[in-house]
C-alpha cells in the first residue's frame, strides 16, 4: 500500500492504480463493524445496498456498485441515479462553489481580501452531495475551507463575499473571514482554524438534536450534524475522542472525511500509520464508508444512507471521501510538491464536468440548460463581488459589540457603573 | 403578606419574601451610589428575580440598587425571611444547580463521574438519579472533546454545565476554552451565544501534588470573552452557580477543594448573586485586603490577630476574577489608602499580578504605599506537607504584611 514511503518527489499514490484497493478485501463493509455489541446493521436500507456489499467484501465495491448502476442506467432509463431537477439543483450548487472560489483567487490578488484563504476547488462533490441532502434545521460544522459549504448550505453568497472582504454586512460582521464562516439562520455552526476543533462542537449539535428529542420530548426532532475536515485532521486526538463518544450515545452526526492526500504540503501517505481512514469507524462501532469524492452521484447516494441512518436515531458513519484539490493548500502555497501526474489524474476526474457529462449522455438536460446555469451563477458572484465592494467597512463602534453575548461581562468601572454604559463602549474607542 | 425585601450588604447579597411591592424599590440610595443606575437583577412583579441581559442596559426597567460595599450592620429594614437551612459548601452548590435544573431544562450537565458517582466531590450527586443519564453526562476522559461538545451543545441551545473533575484536567481543554468558547460569539458577529459553564475544584489541597493542586484563573484570565467567579462560602456557591448558569456569557466557576466541607446557614428563599461583584467581608479602616477563595479564611484568621493588635484592616472577597468589580476595589481604595493581595495562585502573571496593574493605572493617586501582594511560591506544589504550607500565603505572613505596610 504506501510503497511510496520514502520518496519524496514522486508519490505514487496507490490509488492512481485502482487494483491495489481491489485486492486489499477489507474485512468490513458499508455495514461496517464486527462489534456485535453496539452496532446494530440498518434493517432496510435502499437499492439492496447491504445485499450487493454482503456478496462481494471489498468496501471500494461501493464505487462498483455505482459503475455497475451508472452502466445499467446508461441502457435503461427506469434506474437513473438522479433526476432532472435534481441533477441541476446539483450542477448549480458545484457551480456556484467553482466560480465563487474562482473568484475569491481573483479577488485575492487584487487586493481586496486577506490573510489565509483556503480554496475548495475539485472537491465540489462532496459539499453539494452531502450539503443538498440536509434541511435548513440540520447543522453543519466545517474547517477553514468553508466557503462552499457554507454557500451549499444556503448563505448567500453576498454575504460569503463580503465577509471575505471584511465588510459590515458580511455573516459575520467582517469579525470572522475566510476561516469563520458562520451563520445560524442557516445553521452553519463554522468555520474554524485549529484542525480538528469542529469535531467536538459538531458532536455538541448532534448531542442537542438527542437531548431535544429524548430529555425535551420533541418526538419528531430529527436533526442530523454533518462534520466536514480532512485527513490531516484524522491524525488528531479530537477526532477519535468525538468518534468514541458519538458512537457510544448514537448521536444523529456523519463525520465525513474530506480526504485531498495532502495537509499543506504533507502527504497523508507520510503521515498515517494505516492511511484507509474508514477503518478507523468500525473500530469505534461505526460504519466506514470509502467513497469516490469526485462523482458526485455516488456520494449523494452514501450521504443519503448515513444521513438516513442518523434521522432514523441508528448512530453515526464515517464517511472516508476520496478527493482532491486543484489549488495548493491556501492562496499563500505555492503549490510545488505535488506530483503535475497526480494533479492531472484527478483534473480528469473533474466532479463538474462528469455530472454534466452523465446528464447529457442519459438525456437528463441539453447543452444549452447547462450554459444557462453557468451565465445565472457568474451573475451571481459577479453581484456579490459588487455588492461586497460597496459595503461599508465596519465602523469603531463595532469593535466591542460581541466581546460578551451579555456586555456585563465586561465589569464594573471605577464609578460604580457598568462598563457597558460608558458611551466610550458604543463608540468602541473605550478600553477593555 | 408584607412586602419586603431587605438589602443587606454584600455580604449577603438580595433575598425577597412574598410578593413585593414596587414601591419599595426606589430605596434612597444607601450611600452614594444614585448615579449607579443598573442593578444586577431585576425583580418582576410576580417575584421572580431575572436577570436584565439587554444591551445596552434599558432605563427604563426597574433595577434593585445593587448591594454593594454597605456596612454589614447597616440591615435595614426588618425581613419576614424565614431562619433558613444549614449546609456543606458542596450541597449549596448542588442545590444551586439542581434549582436550575428544575427551572430550566434546557440546563444539563457534563463530566467525568457526574452521573452515577455522583461527582468526585459529591457536588451532583443525586441528579443523574433524578433527570437522567442525558442530562448528567457521565463521559469518557476526553476533557477536549467533551467541553468542545458543551460548547457545540451551548451554540444550539442548551446550556450545559461542564465539570472539570479537578481544574488542572480543563488544561486539556484548553483550546476548546481559549479557541471557542471565548471566541466563537465574536467571530461568528454575535450569531451564536455560548451560556457555557465550566466548574471544578482547583487550589492547593492536602498534600495532593504538584498536578492536582494547580490554579488555572491566571491562565485562562487573559481568555477574552469569558468570565471568570471564585465561591468561597455555601451562600455565594449557591448565589455564583445560579449566576453562572443563567448568564449568557460563557463563566468559569473556580471551586477550592479544601473548601467543599464548609457549612453554613443560607436562606430558603431563592437568591442570585451578580457575577461582576466583589463581597465585602468586613469593611474597616486602615488598610484594604484583597483576597479571593480559600485565602480569604486565611486573611479572617489574620485578620483576628491583626485587630487584636489594633489593626482595622477592611477585607474584601473579589469573587468576580475576569472582570475586577473596579468600583468596590475602588472605594476601598480611597478610603484606606493602602492595599495588600493575598491571593493562592503563582506571583507570576497571576490574578494578584493583574489586580496590582489595575489598582495602579485606575487609583494610584489614592495610594499612600505601594500595593503589596502575597501570592504562592513559582513553585510546582510538593507532596511534603510542610513543604507544601511553606508555598502558599500563611495568616502570619499576612500579619506581617499588614504591619509593614501600615507603619
Amino acid at each position: 500500500m504506501a510503497t511510496a514511503f520514502w520518496s519524496v518527489n514522486v508519490i505514487q499514490h496507490p490509488r492512481c492504480e485502482r487494483p491495489s484497493i481491489a485486492s486489499r478485501k477489507p474485512s468490513s463493509a458499508f455495514l461496517g463493524s464486527t462489534l456485535k455489541l453496539r452496532f446494530n446493521p440498518p434493517s432496510r436500507s435502499n437499492f439492496g445496498f447491504s445485499e450487493t456489499l454482503r456478496k462481494s467484501s471489498p468496501i471500494s465495491a461501493i464505487s462498483d456498485v455505482f459503475e455497475e448502476k451508472k452502466q445499467k442506467s446508461a441502457s435503461s432509463s427506469s434506474s437513473l441515479l438522479i433526476t432532472k431537477e435534481e441533477g441541476l439543483e446539483v450542477y448549480e450548487d458545484m457551480v456556484l462553489g467553482r466560480c465563487f472560489e474562482d473568484m475569491c483567487a481573483q479577488m485575492y490578488y487584487r487586493g481586496k481580501m486577506f490573510g489565509f484563504v483556503h480554496l475548495y476547488n475539485g472537491q465540489e462533490a462532496v459539499s453539494t452531495g452531502f450539503i443538498k441532502l440536509l434541511k435548513k434545521e440540520d447543522c453543519v460544522v466545517s474547517t477553514y475551507r468553508d466557503h462552499v459549504h457554507a454557500l451549499s448550505k444556503g448563505v448567500p453568497a453576498r454575504e460569503v463575499m463580503s465577509e471575505l472582504f471584511g465588510k459590515t454586512t458580511g455573516c459575520c460582521r467582517g469579525q470572522g473571514g475566510s476561516m469563520h464562516m458562520f451563520s445560524k439562520e442557516h445553521n452553519v455552526l463554522g468555520g474554524f482554524a485549529f484542525i480538528g476543533e469542529g469535531i467536538p462542537v459538531a458532536t455538541g449539535a448532534a448531542f442537542t438534536s438527542k437531548y431535544r428529542k429524548e430529555a425535551l420530548n420533541e418526538a419528531d426532532c430529527d436533526h442530523v450534524t454533518l462534520a466536514f475536515f480532512g485527513d490531516g485532521t484524522c491524525n488528531n486526538g479530537q477526532f477519535y475522542e468525538c468518534l468514541n463518544m458519538a458512537a457510544l450515545w448514537k448521536l444523529p452526526i456523519v463525520f465525513v472525511v474530506e480526504n485531498n492526500l495532502w495537509a499543506i504540503g504533507m502527504s497523508h501517505l507520510r503521515s498515517t500509520s494505516d492511511p484507509e481512514i474508514w477503518k478507523k469507524g468500525p473500530a469505534f462501532g461505526m460504519p466506514g464508508v470509502h467513497v469516490d469524492g469526485m462523482d458526485v452521484l455516488k456520494v449523494r447516494e452514501v450521504a443519503k444512507e448515513a444521513i438516513g441512518r442518523a434521522r432514523r436515531g441508528e448512530g453515526p458513519t464515517l464517511v472516508e471521501c476520496e478527493t482532491y484539490r486543484f489549488r495548493g493548500h491556501s492562496l499563500a502555497d505555492p503549490d510545488e510538491l505535488r506530483d503535475p501526474t497526480e494533479k492531472a489524474h484527478y483534473a480528469a476526474r473533474d466532479p463538474i464536468t462528469a455530472l454534466k457529462k452523465y446528464m447529457i449522455e442519459n438525456n437528463l438536460a441539453k447543452e444549452g440548460e447547462f450554459k444557462a446555469i453557468d451565465k445565472k451563477i457568474d451573475e451571481i458572484v459577479e453581484d456579490s463581488v459588487e455588492f461586497a465592494d460597496e459595503s461599508p467597512q465596519p465602523s469603531r463602534s463595532q469593535l466591542l459589540e460581541n466581546v460578551f453575548a451579555d456586555p456585563k461581562g465586561f465589569g464594573i468601572g471605577p464609578d460604580g457603573r457598568y462598563r457597558c454604559e460608558d458611551p466610550k463602549f458604543t463608540e468602541g474607542t473605550a478600553h477593555v | 403578606m408584607a412586602a419586603t425585601f431587605q438589602v443587606l450588604g454584600a455580604a449577603t447579597g438580595l433575598f425577597f419574601s412574598g410578593s413585593f411591592d414596587p414601591q419599595r424599590l426606589h430605596l434612597p440610595s444607601i450611600r452614594s451610589v444614585s448615579e449607579r443606575r443598573t442593578g444586577f437583577l431585576v425583580v418582576r412583579s410576580d417575584g421572580h428575580i431575572v436577570s436584565s441581559w439587554n444591551f445596552p442596559a434599558r432605563r427604563t426597567q426597574q433595577f434593585i440598587t445593587s448591594s454593594i460595599a454597605t456596612k454589614a450592620n447597616e440591615a435595614a429594614s426588618a425581613t419576614t425571611s424565614k431562619p433558613g437551612h444549614e449546609l456543606l459548601l458542596f450541597e449549596a452548590l448542588r442545590e444551586g444547580l439542581e434549582e436550575e435544573m428544575e427551572r430550566d431544562p434546557c440546563v444539563c450537565v457534563m463530566g467525568e463521574d457526574v452521573g452515577h458517582y455522583g461527582g468526585s466531590y459529591k457536588v451532583t450527586k443525586g441528579l443523574a438519579e433524578k433527570y437522567g443519564d442525558l442530562r448528567v453526562l457521565d463521559t469518557p476522559i476526553a476533557e477536549n472533546s467533551f467541553t468542545g461538545m458543551g460548547i457545540g451543545a451551548a451554540m444550539t441551545g442548551l446550556r450545559p454545565v461542564v465539570e472539570g473533575m479537578n481544574m488542572g484536567f480543563l488544561l486539556l481543554a484548553f483550546n476548546q476554552i481559549s479557541n471557542n468558547c471565548g471566541m466563537l460569539h465574536y467571530t461568528s458577529g454575535g450569531q451564536f451565544k455560548i451560556p457555557i459553564v465550566i466548574r471544578g475544584p482547583g487550589g492547593v489541597g492536602r498534600q495532593l501534588g504538584a498536578e492536582h493542586s494547580q490554579r488555572l484563573e491566571s491562565y485562562f484570565q487573559s481568555i477574552p470573552g469569558i468570565q471568570m467567579v471564585a465561591c468561597s462560602t455555601p451562600y455565594n456557591a449557591k448565589g455564583l452557580m445560579k449566576a453562572a448558569i443563567r448568564s449568557e456569557n460563557p463563566v468559569i466557576l473556580f471551586e477550592h477543594v479544601l473548601l467543599y466541607n464548609l457549612k453554613e446557614r443560607i436562606p430558603d428563599e431563592e437568591y442570585v448573586l451578580s457575577l461582576e461583584e466583589a463581597e465585602m467581608v468586613r469593611p474597616g479602616e486602615h488598610v484594604t485586603i484583597l483576597t479571593y477563595s480559600r485565602m480569604r479564611y486565611h486573611v479572617m484568621q489574620a485578620a483576628k490577630t491583626l485587630v487584636n493588635k489594633g489593626y482595622d484592616p477592611e477585607v474584601i472577597d473579589i469573587r468576580s476574577l475576569k472582570p475586577f468589580d473596579l468600583y468596590t476595589i475602588g472605594s476601598s481604595v480611597k478610603k484606606t489608602h493602602r492595599v495588600l493581595i493575598v491571593e493562592e495562585c503563582m506571583r507570576t502573571g497571576g490574578i494578584g499580578a493583574s489586580l496590582t496593574a489595575a489598582i495602579t493605572e485606575n487609583f494610584h493617586d489614592h495610594l499612600d504605599a505601594p500595593i503589596m501582594c502575597l501570592s504562592s511560591q513559582d513553585v510546582p506544589t510538593p507532596y511534603a506537607g510542610t513543604l507544601e504550607n511553606w508555598t502558599v500565603v500563611q495568616p502570619a505572613q499576612i500579619v506581617t504584611a499588614v504591619e509593614q505596610l501600615c507603619q
